[in-house]
């Protein structure tokens, strides 16, 4: 059965590591539930702490050679990927009904991609 | 065996022919394959082979049969070569039956409504579903998809391999969309059709404002889905608007090639045929309206009004501007607000028009609002501001002909006030 990567991006760099808001708590509620509801085919995921927290590597110069770290995201912009949910559908239409009911699909965006499964095509 | 007319006309009747089969062919090669661009390839090769054999052996007695053999065929070889290419196991993923039997009208119609639903998938973006539209459901070859919708082959060519591969790897199901999904997924398909139809009817590119090549298709594909889901009140609807719209084409240009406005048509032009068929399909849309009709049912009933004026000053515009009104509730948008405001302007005068304008919202560089503010700025008298106006509608994007047509009513409107 094919995997789908549920991308989540939202504005504004929330940290969710700590629920300080009632919204915040209210929003994890609601993921709470999304996670209870699709526990059938739900396969993993992660929240990220903010992008203040990002450091991005770079190895210039080709494998072996030195290594870049810059503190922050590869890509600074308004929406930002806070985490991910890992989703096991039939077909992208079902992917797409589950994605719809992650919380961040009504307040900011979620981007679904298929996983590549390795096993299955040659490599 | 049919023996084929000798020279061009037999060409003619046996490309006509293949074209009519391609989309049906094709349907149940994706459900046999399982790959829209397997079956492509594999039906395209087909073609090729029946114009060398019909045109000597004559057009064998069931060509959809001997296609879909064909095709299947070529089908297993192309699996059989790219297992070979990529080393696998001969025989791996190799499952196209070839001797299965050819799919009879009911299954046919279920392959051709999923092929039409996954080529429309919301998943796509519009152009695309438009180029696959165009390439597996009219049969466009690929350079023709490319020239119909103006686009260079080589950039056609890949976005339709992406849009394939898209379908492949993203796993757009070839499904028709369970009942509760369909008004929404059909509404979808629709818009993609009535999208064609207009780049054809209202050319935005190019230097005619006329492409019958997709107006043709768009017709092509309203009958092909009418005849697949003939119940549904948005399909009638569709069909009734692209075909009282498409009656009034012969009376659309001037010998020139430069669009005639409706208020200015030789109406006695107009096909009456096409113009009673599409009121017929309107009547029987409007019939199964229930409370809130189908934006394009409402759509259809202006363009009737239009087609049953006797003359643009005949008009009856109340009632173009009530349903108007009716299409404000169900579909509100600022085209139809621009719209609606041109019908007051002929109801009420180009003040109340300019002020319906006003109202009608972003539309920014949207040529044929520039063009209704410059026109009722002229006939209001306005000199000044309808030049100003004139020459930001001709910096707009936008049809050339168009344009001059624009430029020469506006000189003539404010030649009378001078």
């Amino acid at each position: 059965m094919p995997q789908y990567a549920a991308i989540i991006y939202e504005q504004g760099d929330p940290d969710w590591s700590s629920l300080d808001t009632p919204e915040k708590q209210e929003t994890m509620g609601e993921y709470g539930a999304f996670g209870a509801t699709a526990a059938a085919i739900l396969r993993g995921g992660a929240a990220l702490y903010p992008t203040s927290t990002a450091t991005t590597v770079q190895v210039e110069g080709g494998k072996g050679g030195r290594v870049v770290t810059t503190d922050g995201p590869f890509a600074e912009s308004k929406e930002v990927l806070t985490g991910f949910y890992l989703l096991e559908c039939a077909d992208l239409d079902e992917a797409v009904r589950w994605a719809a009911q992650i919380p961040a699909a009504w307040k900011d965006k979620v981007e679904v991609r298929p996983v590549i499964d390795f096993g299955a095509s040659p490599a | 065996m049919l023996r084929l007319p000798d020279q061009d006309g037999g060409s003619a009747a046996l490309a006509t022919l293949l074209r009519d089969e391609w989309p049906r062919v094709l349907a149940s090669l994706v459900r046999t394959t399982g790959s829209l661009q397997l079956a492509e390839d594999a039906l395209g090769d087909a073609v090729v082979r029946a114009f060398e054999v019909w045109p000597r052996d004559g057009v064998p007695d069931e060509p959809r049969a001997w296609l879909t053999v064909v095709a299947r065929r070529r089908a297993v070889d192309l699996l059989r070569r790219e297992a070979r290419r990529s080393e696998k196991e001969a025989g791996a993923g190799i499952f196209v039956n070839v001797d299965a039997p050819v799919p009879d009208a009911s299954e046919l119609r279920d392959d051709l409504l999923r092929l039409l639903f996954t080529c429309c998938h919301p998943a796509l973006t519009v152009e695309a579903q438009t180029a696959l539209a165009l390439r597996t459901l009219c049969g466009l070859s690929t350079a023709e998809v490319a020239s119909a919708l103006l686009v260079p082959e080589a950039t056609m060519a890949k976005r339709l391999v992406r849009a394939k591969r898209k379908i492949t790897d993203a796993g757009i199901p070839y499904r028709v969309p369970p009942v509760e999904e369909l008004p929404e997924r059909l509404h979808g398909v629709l818009t993609t059709v009535y999208l064609l139809f207009n780049e054809g009817y209202l050319a935005t590119s190019g230097d005619s404002p006329l492409r019958r090549q997709l107006t043709t298709e768009a017709n092509r594909l309203s009958a092909l889905l009418r005849e697949l889901l003939p119940d549904q009140v948005s399909v009638i609807g569709l069909e009734a608007l692209l075909r009282l719209h498409d009656a009034r084409t012969p009376a659309r240009l001037d010998a020139a090639g430069e669009p005639i406005r409706l208020s200015d048509q030789d109406r006695t032009l107009w096909n009456r045929s096409e113009i009673r068929a599409g009121l017929a399909l309107l009547g029987t849309a409007l019939r199964t309206s229930r409370d809130d009709p189908d934006p394009y049912v409402v759509q259809a009933a202006i363009a009737a009004c239009h087609d049953v004026a006797p003359t643009w000053a005949d008009t009856n515009w109340e009632a173009i501007v009530s349903w108007y009104d009716v299409l404000l509730r169900v579909a509100e948008t600022p085209v139809v607000r621009l719209n609606r405001a041109v019908a007051i302007a002929e109801l009420r005068g180009s003040a109340a028009g300019l002020r319906e304008l006003d109202g009608v919202g972003e539309l920014a560089d949207y040529f044929p609002l520039v063009a209704v503010r410059t026109e009722l700025l002229a006939r209001a008298g306005r000199a000044d501001e309808a030049r100003s106006s004139l020459a930001r509608a001709i910096d707009t994007p936008g049809n050339a002909a168009a344009k001059r047509d624009l430029s020469r009513r506006v000189h003539e409107l404010l030649r009378t006030y001078m």
